[in-house]
């Protein structure tokens, strides 16, 4: 579970970063992912393509919720395009109800379903290799980040837009780039959520999508680190809680140290200060 | 008046005053996703206290209200230490903590729901939120309105000015939760039936889509936005899932071209001065 966290965490903390945006339709994206994999799964598709198939569909959902929120409000008041990508999440969400029906549908198993002992801990091989992949593909994304042209336009842009833009960045060019990043990410990891769990819903992103963000915030907003150390202390404080104190009070203590947190350390526990902004 | 259009009516006025819940706030520049949090402690505290110790409504409603706006007075202080994004997680995070308090709760039955067992009549749920209403106009006529658009534009100007900005923001704050518990009293004395899941975060989200879309600038704003977006469905109600379809393409549509919420102050000038050129001609 926390390099599920992990990887919508980055997806968050990659938008608040640089835009000061933070995108609610990613609960969106992520579920789109996972269900166009298994429609097309559904259709006979070879797992190959069907997976290609469904990160391209969060792609196009990522690009199309740019298009119209971040675009139209650049120098709007930060709730705006808060408000509009909730909107895209409910327009994401209601079209796959009426497409394929509320029900919790099966997504085949695809990873062998082996299980590792460690010191009575019972490790499932999915649960491993998805770790591995987040932290892979976050590692990724850092040295995409540091090395590359885009890269450092993205992080140009975290620093100030004003400034980017005077000398030649083009912003309207890494934005869109920026998620189309953010859609692969969260479409990897709506994924990797259905070939672990093997099910697949209309809903499937919003609780994962909340203990996203609450994962984002603890480690430190904007910080890509931050996200990881983030995710996987929900992902550890969500398992500790269900051994110590039972199932129904695990929101309660995952919320619980999210709220001390932001009160306690706004900057998150890797965050530079709040005050001059977000570094990458 | 059919019973269908009663209990139209009835959802109207609640989400008419939970609308002002979360405005207030806004007005001040805070985003608060916890609205349904403060709304759970109104409603969960008027139905406990009209149950075990058979107090009136009113009694209970007041405690409710009470009780809401006593844990926002609480917590501001720290809470408001965060500001902007920071300070609309750190509600949202509330909202869910208080969520999980009442599923764990086992005085008011934690998962399954409590019964409410008084009922609140309709005369007494519009007359509620007319008093609600009239305080916020009242409230809107005085400096203390003038005190939250300073702050929300510009905490440090405000501040030279002379205005105690974490007072305003404290008042703005638990002004808003005082209100939304009034509505969660209502809703749960409305419904007869209250469970922790009605008051989800996205039931905060909505009412702030209520006032933002309305618009923030005004009092009339949110009240428009609650009345456009709680009829809105119903008049769309031919199909379950298109009807929430072309909600969230009017949300799109409409932040993209009219980011300022439908009424705003402008507006409501430009209106006034056309009846006054009328009246005069």
């Amino acid at each position: 579970m926390g390099g599920i966290y992990v990887l919508v965490a980055v997806s968050f903390t990659l938008t608040i970063g640089v835009l000061n945006f933070l995108n609610f339709s990613i609960p969106g994206i992520f579920m789109l992912g996972a269900i166009v994999t298994w429609r097309t799964l559904e259709n006979g598709w070879h797992w190959g393509l069907a997976i290609p198939f469904g990160l391209f569909a969060a792609v196009c959902a990522s690009f199309l919720v740019e298009r119209f929120t971040y675009r139209f409000m650049k120098n709007a008041d930060h709730e705006i395009p808060l408000v509009s990508s909730i909107g895209f999440l409910i327009l994401f969400e209601n079209l796959v109800l009426i497409a394929w029906g509320s029900d919790q549908q099966r997504f085949p198993s695809l990873i062998p379903d082996l299980n590792i002992r460690v010191a009575g801990l019972i490790i499932g091989i999915g649960q491993i290799l998805s770790l591995a992949l987040a932290l892979l593909l976050v590692i990724g994304v850092s040295m995409l980040l540091k090395y590359t042209q885009l890269g450092r336009g993205i992080r140009a842009l975290a620093e100030s837009p004003e400034t980017a833009t005077l000398l030649g960045i083009e912003v309207h060019r890494i934005v869109p780039a920026l998620f189309v990043v953010t859609g692969l990410l969260t479409g990897i990891s709506g994924i990797l959520f259905a070939m672990n769990y093997q099910q697949v819903s209309a809903y499937m992103g919003d609780v994962v999508g909340l203990k996203g963000i609450a994962a984002m915030v603890i480690g430190g907003m904007g910080n890509i680190w931050g996200a990881i150390i983030g995710g996987l202390l929900i992902g550890l404080t969500e398992v500790l809680s269900i051994y110590f104190f039972g199932a129904d009070k695990v929101d309660f203590y995952v919320y619980g140290l999210f709220l001390v947190l932001i009160v306690l350390r706004p900057q998150g526990i890797l965050g530079s200060t709040v005050a001059t902004g977000v570094k990458l | 008046m059919s019973g269908y259009a009663e209990a139209v009516i009835l959802m109207l006025a609640i989400n008419i005053v939970v609308a002002q819940a979360g405005y207030l706030p806004l007005a001040a520049g805070q985003l608060n996703l916890g609205v349904a949090g403060f709304m759970a402690i109104g409603a969960y505290v008027s139905a406990f206290v009209t149950n075990e110790y058979n107090l009136p409504i009113v009694l209970g409603i007041i405690s409710g209200a009470f009780a809401a706006w006593l844990v926002a007075v609480v917590l501001a202080v720290p809470l408001l230490r965060a500001s902007g994004i920071y300070l609309a997680l750190a509600t949202f995070a509330l909202g869910q903590v208080i969520q999980a308090v009442f599923l764990n709760m086992e005085a008011v039955g934690a998962a399954a729901g409590y019964a409410v067992n008084k009922h609140a009549s309709f005369s007494l749920i519009m007359a509620t939120t007319a008093a609600v209403l009239a305080f916020v106009l009242l409230l809107s006529r005085t400096r203390f309105a003038l005190y939250l658009t300073a702050v929300k534009n510009d905490p440090v100007v405000a501040d030279l000015f002379g205005i105690n900005v974490r007072t305003i923001k404290v008042q703005a704050f638990s002004l808003g939760a005082l209100i939304a518990g009034i509505g969660g009293a209502l809703y749960a004395h409305q419904y007869s039936y209250i469970e922790p899941q009605n008051f989800n975060i996205l039931l905060s989200v909505y009412i702030v889509l209520y006032v933002l879309l309305g618009g923030t600038q005004t009092v009339l704003g949110p009240i428009i936005g609650a009345v456009f977006f709680t009829l809105l469905p119903e008049l769309l109600r031919g199909s379950e899932q298109w009807r929430y379809v072309v909600f969230a393409l009017f949300i799109i549509t409409l932040m993209a071209l009219r980011p300022q919420g439908l009424i705003t102050s402008r507006l409501l000038q430009r209106i006034s001065s056309l009846w006054r050129r009328e009246r005069t001609e």
